[in-house]
């Protein structure tokens, strides 16, 4: 008795904290099919917010923009800290740990400091008469910025694999003929892949979601989340909701199919585990 | 393996750019904070500091305020999901992250609408013949807008602490005649102390620096730390100096915090991202 009533108690309060958690995000959807500009009632179904939400330039070239800066940073970083990954394994103790604490900086420190950081170094740089006539900020300040704060993220998911790789892998596809250079590509990378495959993706969604390190860097151009805040600026505006509401179906979507493939390779994992052990 | 001269030389390209990118802004930050605008050397920006003294109280307040309620909230939260079946708990763990892959702008704005004087919560009211309160443009709201967008960093570290947790060792506790209050001094506090300590920075150095929640929740009448700091790189304000004497005031309070929970924690910061 005393249990069951225990079970109640948990199950109430996990409904309460999700509901504090989704209730936000759910008015904010549905207020997207409001027909009122105002948010105060509800006074009729309506699509109208998404069409003007296609139709708007602003959010429509920001959204380009958060795009190729997120891929073309991320492609990038993903290289710079590979390779950085692959060298700092070959350095001596002190050495890894000196690096390692400084890549933890912008991990650690908050984002605004990062952001006023790199600005000041742009000004300095702009000062010196480097950043050509409309100034240095903007899409190249942008590219530096989301680089510098995902190579950190690269090096911390990439290291731990290669620290687990098994060091003989590489001598033995040397004995077996492999140059040094063959050994890396044919033995060593493949192993990796994962691990870099999945910083990759990391890199992508902090690109796509920062707002803070970007707004110090942006000079006038507009990635994603700075047209949002340029957005709520304005108090109402309806289109905002019709963004949430695809960004949540996008999101959910991205999580329920990655889920679904990982359920996936972890069913055949299984198997070919309960295969081998069969065979043994 | 691989301690070819080839491998060495692969790290030198991060090597020049953290030296450039991470490194040098930092000292450009010290080196703006201790000069004036013609370059000259003065601690007149570190004194000036002293006038926002107020600010620099209400954002430690507020943020501290954040983090106690994220942490209260957040370990029962934790403590029910690591005792769930693998299953659920992986179902669990994708709700608890799925608000966090929204733009937390969009979140905020959410609570915009929420709170307003003619918002959902005041319209609900309302019908009971209650208010309108006055919700929006108050510290509470602040500290509600940073408890919602942290709390998910609360749960998580926690959850990862607890699932080391076994259940004999509750069990034991009750054996020996622990009731449950003693349980949780004794075991599940002491026991999920990483996750606590790491849980904390997770909330409080976010809802320290933060300048959007208070901004958007918090009026022109909840200035915060992040706020004083954007008037003076972007804001009317500007003031490259005076700006970089804050963010140095700021790195210094972050790193008390972090030295401060890292003496609880003897893991290494594995799990944070």
């Amino acid at each position: 008795m005393k249990t069951q009533h225990k079970r109640l108690l948990q199950r109430t309060y996990i409904v309460l904290i999700f509901g504090f958690m989704y209730l936000p995000i759910a008015v904010l959807i549905a207020y997207s099919f409001n027909e009122s500009k105002s948010r105060a009632a509800f006074t009729g179904f309506t699509l109208d917010w998404y069409k003007s939400l296609l139709q708007n330039e602003m959010i429509l070239s920001a959204l380009g923009t958060s795009l190729v800066l997120a891929l073309v940073s991320s492609v990038l970083a993903t290289v710079l800290g590979t390779l950085a990954t692959i060298g700092i394994q070959s350095m001596s103790r002190r050495t890894q740990l000196l690096v390692n604490n400084i890549s933890y900086v912008p991990v650690v420190n908050p984002e605004i400091i990062t952001g006023v950081s790199l600005m000041l170094l742009f000004v300095l740089w702009q000062r010196a008469g480097l950043g050509g006539e409309g100034g240095i900020f903007g899409w190249f300040t942008l590219l530096i910025a989301h680089i510098t704060f995902n190579v950190p993220y690269v090096i911390f998911n990439v290291s731990p694999k290669l620290r687990q790789l098994d060091p003989s892998l590489y001598n033995a596809a040397q004995d077996l003929g492999c140059t040094p250079r063959q050994a890396f590509f044919k033995v060593i990378l493949p192993q990796l892949t994962p691990a870099i495959l999945s910083a990759f993706l990391i890199c992508l969604t902090y690109s796509i979601d920062d707002f803070m390190i970007s707004y110090f860097n942006c000079g006038t151009m507009q990635t994603l989340p700075i047209a949002i805040y340029s957005m709520t600026r304005k108090k109402v505006s309806p289109e905002i909701n019709a963004l949430s509401a695809i960004m949540f179906l996008v999101i959910l979507a991205i999580i329920l199919i990655s889920n679904a493939l990982d359920s996936r390779t972890y069913r055949k994992n299984q198997a070919a585990i309960r295969k081998g052990m069969a065979q043994a | 393996m691989l301690r070819s001269k080839a491998a060495r030389w692969a790290a030198a390209p991060y090597l020049v750019w953290m030296a450039i990118f991470i490194v040098v802004p930092l000292f450009i930050v010290i080196g703006y904070a201790l000069t004036n605008a013609d370059g000259a050397f003065t601690l007149e920006n570190i004194a000036a500091i002293g006038r926002y003294s107020s600010v620099f109280a209400r954002s430690l307040l507020l943020a501290a305020e954040a983090t106690l309620i994220c942490l209260v909230l957040a370990f029962p939260v934790g403590y029910f999901l690591s005792r769930l079946r693998a299953n659920k708990q992986h179902i669990m763990l994708m709700l608890v992250m799925l608000p966090m892959w929204m733009n937390f702008l969009l979140r905020t704005y959410a609570w915009m609408t929420l709170l307003e004087k003619n918002g959902l919560i005041n319209r609900l009211l309302g019908v009971f013949g209650i208010g309108p309160l006055n919700m929006i443009n108050t510290s509470g709201a602040v500290v509600l807008g940073m408890v919602y967008n942290y709390l998910p960093y609360m749960i998580l570290p926690l959850y990862t602490a607890m699932t080391k947790l076994d259940d004999s060792s509750i069990e034991a506790a009750r054996d020996l005649g622990c009731n449950t209050r003693r349980i949780l001094t004794r075991v599940l506090i002491p026991l999920s102390g990483p996750g606590i300590a790491t849980g904390i920075t997770m909330v409080f150095v976010p809802a320290v620096s933060t300048f959007i929640i208070s901004r958007m929740l918090g009026g022109g009448s909840n200035l915060l730390i992040g706020d004083l700091i954007e008037l003076q790189f972007l804001g009317n304000s500007y003031n490259l100096n005076l700006g970089s004497a804050m963010s140095l005031a700021l790195m210094v309070i972050v790193l008390l915090c972090m030295s401060f929970t890292s003496s609880f924690d003897e893991e290494e910061m594995e799990g944070v991202m």
